[in-house]
């Protein structure tokens, strides 16, 4: 930003509202992005930013909403800058609303660093491949889409799902196999209820780790427009912890429905031409704008880790919000109400879900060699045994060959012993691994095609042996 | 080209990437401007009396109305010269790592402006041609090795025909001028740097139809969806179907001289992963590093979106360049909706009247004239030298729908169908092409081409292979109706084969080291041993022997495992085919059973 050295101007000349817009006239200098100070004819005060300029004309968004705004009294103040956030290691352990102020009681955070909230992009040439493995303590992660360090793995969920909880045990757990690092979390809340924010807090607060947690909350009843701020604030703070001091950040973004939500009202206040569903065509690139700022840098020590959680409208994968956000993370973990509903945590349905960066993040020095051979079998054999299962139903058990009952028991046999398991259970990876190969001895071995014959004598053939 | 004229207006309205400015009266459609006081670089992308639309290559947050825009009277040009391959440039050609050295920083800041290729490096210049020479456009005047595979062919540029005054050898940068010649309309000196404006095709004396297949390694691509060499093709599928996982296949194993591969508006880690992966990796046609014939263009989908739009040109330009000096190129972009989200993004903004789910109607036109510029021909030169450019472009259709306008568009033009399919990744068979859906029309051309090579067996393979893969399809709707009783023997032997077709042959493992890459020759042989198990199988249950003999047989095992025999011991699987006649054979005599009776 080239210093631009003029005193903030004030404007008194309103000329229209529209939802979270409000049109300012005879302005002069005033920069695109630019932040901007409302104060309202009752002393009120709240803030926005420059949308569009034409000429002398600004379009400036309000953050907390205009309500209350009027055309006469209204005074509008162009500060000369854009939104940025003061940052600092303090902010670990701290709690703030959607628009970076403390509301845990604490002071102010004093800092000589201010950001630019909208980040910029990184250059994909100083970018560091990850490829650390991330022990999340969950099977159905750890074995199935193993995470690593500076992935962007996004939970697709549902209305009633317990996606939450199980975002909480993902931030509980989440380690490195090699060896314990400097670690934090940024929890940025858009729209969601004052239950699950608490929620989050109780539990952070339970298990130690909201002194290494720094939250954004903006709750269902905060203003929408807030929305659009707060996870930005939250990722240039872990972009500073990350990059700065060199922390592991994984950053929880919940729930992205709702900031697309609340980009569309924007958009819709706009006039704008809508794309589908009426959210705007530029929703790939705002959300990937976002997406896009996990990642290791070569040479820094941190990372940044996202978890955006989402809830799909009618469990529709389809929907744009999900679907674009599959487009830009890298994979997706999708929760199933069939599972939610047989009783078993976490409903993670493995199939449709998938971690695009496995590959670099497992094998031998990292997780063990023979990880992704019986990954690979286990995801073949679990969809050929929902197969067995579905033809059983048509059909009756009887018009399944041998082998397909041994699948189709074992695709139960998978749902309950390695899907399932306890909110606090912490599985090793190896256990993971180990639990997998126990699995497979229900299968024939002639029809394990996908694992090398030596990890089948290595780790198959002794429990075939022993039983 | 110097510039001739400036035009120096203001800026009257932003709106994220749109830029508009008064007083350009004298600009022209699509020229480069720069904006503000910091120098953003855009391109004018509509003008209205003295009023110029601009859309911003780099992010526009705190521009001011009143600032300068100063337009330089030059379309946006690539630079074009030896230095390019082994690049990782962003979407307008800058070079990523010149950014990070301007920049200081890991970020990609604003109103960076670097050169497109080095200025000091100096190269070693061979001359082809002598002096007193008559050449025209396209004649190379002398050649310099860019990497250890690829050798930079300087041609002569555009309008510079004429008789060879001075002709250089030696090292020379790339601004040093290499030669003079005497044209109709006076001297002109001839540098290795030429420039090129990106949106309009570098012509070509004369183009042909393909006729080679460009072979990938792939072993679904190349025996039963083909590209030809100059062919199009696209690889349309839902997230997380592998797209991006085939682009890179292809841009790994596909067998051509020189590779463009453009990331527009995906990720970032992406493209990392090519730029770590592929200077280890090894091309089995020349055996040296894949980097050293690749060409990485990057706008992931957080930089700038106009620059989105320019990197699918930017690319496609870099390969034509290639192309004239009579290489085979092959160009992946990954994906070309993005770059159509761009321009409807764009088209937004000026407020255009939308088409079909909010895109230009003038989406179709731009996807075709885009794939248009690929094709096999005859360079201008009197060498009369070949070239090719294959495209080979992803698709993302929203939710994995085939009837949104940008697939639509796409499968109007392109020659070759990649279609992939949701439920066979979360079956984990990658490639995840569907073979029922999928089509390509060079199957027949390609089929002449390796019939000569395999002794005309490769095509009657090739459709029975398919025929069984369609039967299946029938068989299993049977089943699922009836059951796998309801089913004949013949008819068990059909499902037995194309489970093996599937698993042992279209299953591929691109993460495998010897798995990833199939050459014809082991292509055709696993082929062969498949179909060879078909038709003595089916000949021995017509002789009464038990299913379950036969397809328990231990070769089985064998036929399963051949994809990971090395390239050097293919011919292994020869050896399979004897040991399933001898199997198959015993089968009749062993146990003294004695079917054939």
């Amino acid at each position: 930003m080239p210093p631009k050295n003029m005193l903030p101007k004030e404007y008194q000349t309103l000329s229209g509202l529209a939802g979270p817009l409000i049109m300012v006239e005879k302005t002069t200098s005033v920069m695109y992005d630019e932040l901007v100070e409302i104060r309202l004819g009752n002393g009120d005060l709240r803030s926005g930013r420059v949308l569009e300029i034409e000429s002398d004309r600004a379009l400036v968004q309000v953050f907390e909403g205009t309500s209350g705004i009027d055309i006469d009294s209204t005074k509008v103040r162009f500060l000369g800058k854009v939104l940025t956030i003061p940052v600092a290691r303090d902010m670990l352990g701290r709690v703030f609303n959607g628009r970076g102020i403390p509301i845990d009681g604490g002071a102010p955070i004093i800092s000589e660093t201010r950001l630019d909230i909208n980040g910029v992009p990184m250059n994909p040439y100083s970018r560091d491949f990850p490829s650390e493995f991330i022990q999340t303590g969950i099977s159905t992660i750890d074995g199935m889409n193993p995470m690593v360090r500076g992935q962007k793995l996004p939970i697709f969920s549902g209305s009633g799902l317990p996606h939450n909880r199980m975002a909480a045990q993902i931030a509980r757990q989440a380690s490195v196999i090699s060896g314990h690092t400097d670690f934090a979390v940024v929890f940025s809340a858009m729209g969601i209820t004052y239950e699950d924010a608490s929620f989050f807090m109780e539990d952070f607060r339970k298990t130690g780790a909201l002194e290494r947690a720094v939250m954004f909350i903006n709750l269902a009843d905060d203003p929408a427009i807030e929305r659009i701020t707060t996870p930005r604030l939250a990722l240039t703070t872990a972009e500073y912890l990350a990059f700065e001091h060199g922390i592991h950040v994984v950053v929880i973004l919940t729930d992205l429905t709702n900031y697309c939500e609340a980009l569309r009202e924007i958009s819709a206040a706009r006039k704008e031409v809508p794309g589908r569903r009426g959210y705007p065509g530029y929703l790939y690139t705002d959300l990937a704008t976002m997406y896009e700022r996990a990642g290791r840098l070569k040479g820094r020590k941190g990372s940044i880790t996202q978890i955006p959680i989402l809830t799909m409208p009618e469990d529709d994968k389809t929907h744009p919000i999900p679907d674009l956000t599959g487009y830009i993370t890298e994979g997706q973990l999708i929760l199933d109400r069939g599972l939610h509903r047989k009783g078993i945590y976490p409903p993670v349905d493995v199939m449709p879900s998938l971690s695009r960066l496995k590959d670099k993040g497992i094998g031998k020095d990292k997780t063990r060699e023979d990880h992704a051979d019986l990954m690979n079998q286990l995801f073949a054999a679990y969809a050929r045994g929902k197969d067995a299962k579905e033809l059983a139903i048509i059909l009756g058990e009887g018009a399944l060959t041998e082998e397909d009952k041994a699948f189709a028991k074992f695709s139960t046999e998978f749902e309950n012993s390695y899907v399932r398991q306890g909110e606090y259970e912490n599985r090793s990876i190896a256990d993971t691994l180990e639990l997998g190969w126990d699995l497979l001895t229900m299968i024939p071995a002639k029809e394990l095609k996908r694992v090398r014959d030596e990890y089948i004598e290595k780790y198959l053939k002794p429990r075939v042996g022993k039983n | 080209m110097v510039a001739e004229k400036t035009v120096k207006g203001v800026i009257d309205r932003i709106s994220g990437p749109l830029v508009v400015a008064k007083g350009m009266l004298g600009a022209s459609m699509y020229d480069v401007v720069r904006i503000g006081d910091i120098g953003l670089v855009g391109e004018i992308i509509e003008l209205k009396d003295d009023t110029a639309s601009i859309q911003a290559y780099e992010e526009t947050s705190g521009l001011m109305p009143g600032e300068p825009v100063i337009g330089i009277g030059e379309p946006l040009c690539v630079e074009l010269g030896p230095g390019i391959i082994e690049q990782f440039f962003d979407g307008v050609q800058r070079p990523l790592v010149l950014i990070e050295e301007a920049a200081k920083s890991p970020y990609i800041t604003r109103g960076i402006n670097v050169p497109s290729i080095n200025r000091e490096r100096k190269w070693s210049f061979t001359p082809k041609v002598k002096q007193g020479d008559k050449v025209v456009q396209g004649d190379i005047l002398g050649v310099v090795q860019e990497t250890v595979v690829v050798e930079h062919r300087i041609m002569v540029p555009q309008g510079m025909d004429g008789v060879v005054r001075e002709i250089k050898s030696g090292s020379y940068t790339v601004e040093e001028t290499i030669a003079v010649i005497d044209g109709a309309n006076g001297q002109h000196n001839v540098q290795m740097l030429q420039r090129w404006p990106v949106r309009i095709g570098r012509p070509v004396a004369k183009r042909l139809s393909p006729d080679m297949p460009l072979t990938t390694g792939q072993r679904i691509i190349d025996t039963f969806f083909p590209i030809a060499m100059g062919g199009t093709a696209c690889v349309p599928g839902p997230f997380g179907s592998g797209k991006t996982v085939v682009q890179h296949q292809l841009a790994k194993w596909a067998q051509a001289q020189i590779v463009v591969y453009v990331g527009c508006g995906e990720r970032g880690n992406e493209m990392t992963d090519v730029l770590l992966e592929f200077p280890k990796l090894e091309d089995p046609q020349s055996g040296h590093p894949l980097m050293k014939r690749t060409v990485l263009i990057a706008n992931t989908s957080n930089m700038p979106v106009a620059a989105r739009e320019a990197s699918i040109y930017t690319g496609i330009t870099i390969a034509e360049y290639y192309r004239d000096m009579g290489y085979s190129v092959a160009l992946m972009a990954d994906s070309t909706s993005r770059w159509a989200e761009a321009l409807r993004e764009m088209s937004g903004r000026l407020e255009e009247m939308p088409g079909e789910e909010g895109y230009p109607a003038y989406l179709g036109t731009r996807v075709a004239s885009f794939y248009e510029r690929a094709g096999r021909c005859v360079v201008l030169g009197n060498e009369k030298r070949e070239g090719s450019i294959s495209a080979i472009g992803a698709v993302s259709p929203p939710g994995g729908d085939l009837s949104e306008p940008v697939s639509q568009n796409t499968l109007r033009v392109v020659k070759v169908f990649w279609g992939l399919d949701a439920n066979l990744a979360y079956q984990r068979h990658f490639p995840a092409v569907n073979w029922l859906l999928s089509y390509s029309l060079y199957t027949e051309k390609m089929d002449e081409f390796w019939n000569e090579k395999f002794d005309d067996e490769w095509s009657s393979l090739r459709i029975d292979g398919m025929t069984l893969l369609e039967e299946e399809d029938k068989l299993k709707e049977v089943v699922r109706l009836v059951g796998i009783d309801s089913l004949s023997r013949e008819e068990r032997m059909v499902l037995e084969t194309t489970k093996s077709i599937r698993e042992d042959f279209l299953h591929q493992n691109a993460f495998h080291e010897i798995d990833t890459y199939a050459s014809m020759d082991k292509q055709f042989k696993m082929l062969r041993a498949i179909i060879k198990f078909h038709t003595l199988g089916m000949e021995a249950l017509k002789k009464g022997v038990p299913m379950n003999k036969l397809f328990n047989l231990p070769v089985r095992e064998t036929i399963a495992r051949m994809r990971y025999l090395e390239e050097k011991n293919i011919s292994g699987i020869d050896k399979i085919e004897d040991q399933i006649k001898k199997e198959i054979n015993d089968l009749f005599t062993v146990g003294g059973e004695n079917y054939a009776a």
